[in-house]
């Protein structure tokens, strides 16, 4: 006991003298240390714990500024209050200047069943963008927790991810569980911040809303590989597009996804995956206008199967990003959909009141995109998108059950698609201004050119870059 | 049916043709820390280092490669001091592995085993890119290196104890080498003492406060800034009036601002290893501070 006193007393004394004279002393120190060693394998931490405590103290004694330090920076006395355990907090800040030919309240993708999502553009002239709020820490050694609040230009909260996270789980297992954005395709667990575009590709906004998000379970597996092998399965209440609200008990969707990824020399890093989705929508509405101009309720219920298939290539000079790098990005999503339409006027020109019949579509979308930093902090980028009408069966068309294709004029055959090119400038990390052209064509016969002018802050807890 | 069934054979038959890992498993996330690792445990260490010498270790993105070695890691190396903020804690949290998360034992931050110096008095990002905790970048002081060694080697031999006389060992002969080795340095380095040079990013402040030297300027307006053309004219006003001996660049900074710099000033360009890798003959923690002190001791001849 007395010789431990002994030595970190000698350590204390050793590192509070001035720098010169130290190493001798340091040297002598860790001799003793490790003699120590030998014998007392157990009081090795204790001694080290001390060490540690004295060249904390020697550091504050060395420079005048330390004093200033606060007295839980470090130092022998750090009291662990309840403040030290809060979740590390973020902030996001978003905004836009929109300025469109085209009135952005008629948006549509024509052709496609609307996902329900807000996918249109943003309204025109000034308008804040989602502000979001992020809260996330470790629960425990063995759950980690994150919530993900949207605080929408008009004034509401959403929840867009509220979930825990195993930690603790052997062989390369994950469990998530809560609200969370579906591990499904590539860009829809980014985050609307992160994208490199102010909007989602056009497959997105038709056959997810603009991304998934879902309540739910998920359970990854990651494989003791080299190589990146991951597989993920989804369990979902499927109340988000392509499924909808069921109000029954047991699972209304299900995902499962595998993807593969890796390095090519130091320079170039990769990523592939496929997904499969099922949902079974009940009831999923949507409104449309008949030939009269009347409103029509229209709803589906059945099955609906969506197919992904996603590739990332991001490239850069020996693998350092800062100066110039370069990402390719493509994803391609079909979508089927089997069951029964119900056409409902009774509510608008109540020509044919409510019929139903069978309802059937095959459709597909893909789109790809290039962004380059060409210099630091300047970027560069190109979006091509579209949509194939596909195949689209109708029964109360086919069936000549009344109403007729120019009752449906939004799933009048149509295939839509976008060039979008974009410049952005960061400052920093945290910072982001971005300038936006498309040329947009989702509207049968009607080409909306888009500029828009976008604003990223980021505040509080440093995010992580996800791949 | 049969071309998956064809697939999930070679697949198969590719992950058992993969070496079996001997020993303790280590991912390092910058190149000294790997360096490290291996003298401390040789032949009884898979050290995978993430990241290279030519590339910035703050802007390192979690991708796929990274999560995949870190789920079969035993233990993590990192510097800590939020050096990795960017990175990291999503290759923990989706390396599906729990050895290594952050509070356990697999996973070991050199920057907690050390007080470090420039610790802001208050975080606020106007100031840069500025690292709460203090200046992560620790390795380039012997004294540092010694410290984090004995901590690593007891980290190493708390998750492999089977080997724990071996770390020890090796640990010992290490450090026998590595005294030697710095007080060399530091009597070649003696005449680097009190020279003014100017740095890019405030990653050698520990190499400049060991050697004595003194850092009369960076080429970032502020960390983590790039060198913009107004702050460059305004460091050669000052350069003017208080001249610096050279302008030191690490490996993976770009060379640009160095140069045009160096041009004007009238002062030589150096661009330092940083850490292992980033020059040829700084292949190892050896080399780095041999080559280190060799390129910064062409100023004083």
């Amino acid at each position: 006991m007395f010789k431990r006193n002994l030595i970190a007393a000698a350590i204390a004394v050793a590192f509070a003298g001035p720098a010169p004279a130290q190493d001798a002393e340091l040297a002598k120190i860790r001799e003793e240390i490790r003699q120590a060693k030998e014998g007392y394998e157990r009081r090795i931490d204790a001694l080290e714990k001390r060490l540690a405590e004295a060249e904390a103290k020697a550091g504050k004694a060395e420079a005048s500024a330390a004093k200033a330090e606060s007295a839980a920076a470090a130092g022998p006395g750090r009291t662990a209050s309840d403040s030290a355990f809060n979740p590390a907090i973020s902030l996001i800040l978003q905004g836009t200047y929109a300025s469109t030919s085209q009135d952005p309240n008629t948006f549509r993708i024509t052709g496609f069943v609307p996902s329900g999502g807000e996918v249109g553009p943003p309204k025109r002239g000034f308008g804040l963008a989602e502000t979001e709020l992020t809260f996330s820490a470790n629960i425990d050694p063995y759950f980690r927790g994150v919530a993900i609040a949207a605080l929408t230009p008009e004034n509401e909260v959403e929840i867009e991810e509220a979930y825990f996270q195993t930690l603790a789980l052997p062989r390369g297992f994950t469990l998530k569980g809560g609200r969370f954005l579906s591990g499904i395709g590539y860009q829809n667990e980014i985050h609307q911040h992160a994208w490199d575009f102010q909007d989602a590709p056009l497959p997105y906004k038709a056959f997810l809303g603009g991304r998934l998000g879902q309540d739910g379970v998920q359970l990854r597996w990651l494989a003791p590989t080299p190589i990146f092998l991951e597989l993920g399965a989804e369990l979902s209440s499927g109340d988000a597009f392509p499924g909808s609200d069921r109000n029954k008990n047991g699972v209304g969707g299900s995902s499962i996804f595998g993807h593969l990824g890796g390095d090519i020399g130091r320079s170039t890093a990769w990523r592939t995956g496929l997904s499969y989705l099922r949902a079974s929508p009940q009831g999923r509405g949507y409104e449309d206008v008949d030939s009269l101009g009347g409103a029509v309720a229209n709803s589906f219920t059945g099955k609906a199967r969506l197919w992904a298939a996603d590739a990332v290539l991001k490239w850069s000079p020996n693998g350092n990003a800062s100066y110039t790098n370069f990402k390719l990005q493509g994803e391609y999503f079909r979508l089927k959909q089997d069951g029964t339409l119900t056409y409902d006027d009774s509510g608008g020109s109540n020509v044919f009141g409510a019929v139903s019949d069978y309802f059937n579509a095959d459709q597909s979308g893909w789109y790809a995109q290039g962004v380059w930093q060409f210099m630091p902090r300047w970027r560069t980028g190109y979006r091509y998108d579209t949509l194939r009408y596909g195949t689209v069966g109708n029964g109360i068309v086919n069936n000549g059950l009344g109403p007729v294709s120019a009752d449906f004029p939004l799933l009048a055959s149509h295939n839509p698609s976008r060039n979008t090119l974009m410049l952005d400038w960061s400052p920093t990390e945290f910072s982001r201004l971005r300038l936006q052209y498309a040329s947009d064509q989702s509207r049968l016969g009607a080409t909306d050119h888009q500029v828009f002018v976008q604003y990223i802050y980021s505040l509080g807890a440093h995010g992580a870059h996800k791949f | 049916m049969n071309r998956s069934l064809k697939f999930l054979i070679v697949l198969a038959a590719w992950c058992a043709a993969q070496p079996a890992l001997a020993g303790l498993s280590i991912f390092a996330c910058e190149p000294e820390w790997g360096a490290l690792a291996k003298e401390l445990a040789g032949e009884k260490g898979t050290i995978y280092v993430a990241t290279t010498a030519l590339q910035d270790p703050h802007r390192i993105e979690a991708r796929p490669s990274l999560i995949a070695r870190a789920r079969s890691a035993d233990l993590v190396v990192c510097t800590g001091a939020e050096l990795e903020v960017g990175w990291m804690p999503l290759v923990q949290a989706q390396s599906g592995n729990p050895r290594i998360q952050a509070g356990q034992p697999g996973y070991f931050e050199a920057a907690r085993q050390l007080v470090l110096i420039e610790v802001p008095q208050s975080a606020d990002r106007s100031m840069g890119d500025v690292h709460a905790s203090g200046n992560p970048h620790v390795h380039l002081d012997p004294s540092n290196i010694a410290r984090i060694a004995v901590a690593l080697a007891e980290r190493m031999a708390q998750v492999d104890p089977g080997e724990a006389a071996q770390y020890r060992d090796r640990t010992r002969a290490f450090l026998e080498r590595w005294r030697l080795a710095s007080a060399r340095w530091e009597q070649e380095g003696a005449p680097l003492k009190g020279m003014p040079i100017v740095v890019y990013h405030r990653d050698l402040s520990y190499l400049v406060r060991w050697l004595g030297m003194r850092e009369v300027g960076s080429l970032e307006p502020k960390p983590g800034l790039p060198p913009t053309a107004t702050h460059l004219a305004e460091l050669l006003g000052n350069l003017a009036r208080n001249p610096a001996k050279a302008v030191v660049r690490s490996a993976y900074n770009d060379p640009r601002a160095a140069q045009w710099l160096s041009e004007r000033a009238k002062i030589p360009a150096l661009a330092l290893p940083y850490t292992v890798g980033g020059t040829e003959r700084a292949r190892d923690l050896f080399g780095l501070f041999d080559d280190t002190l060799t390129r910064l001791l062409t100023v004083t001849k």
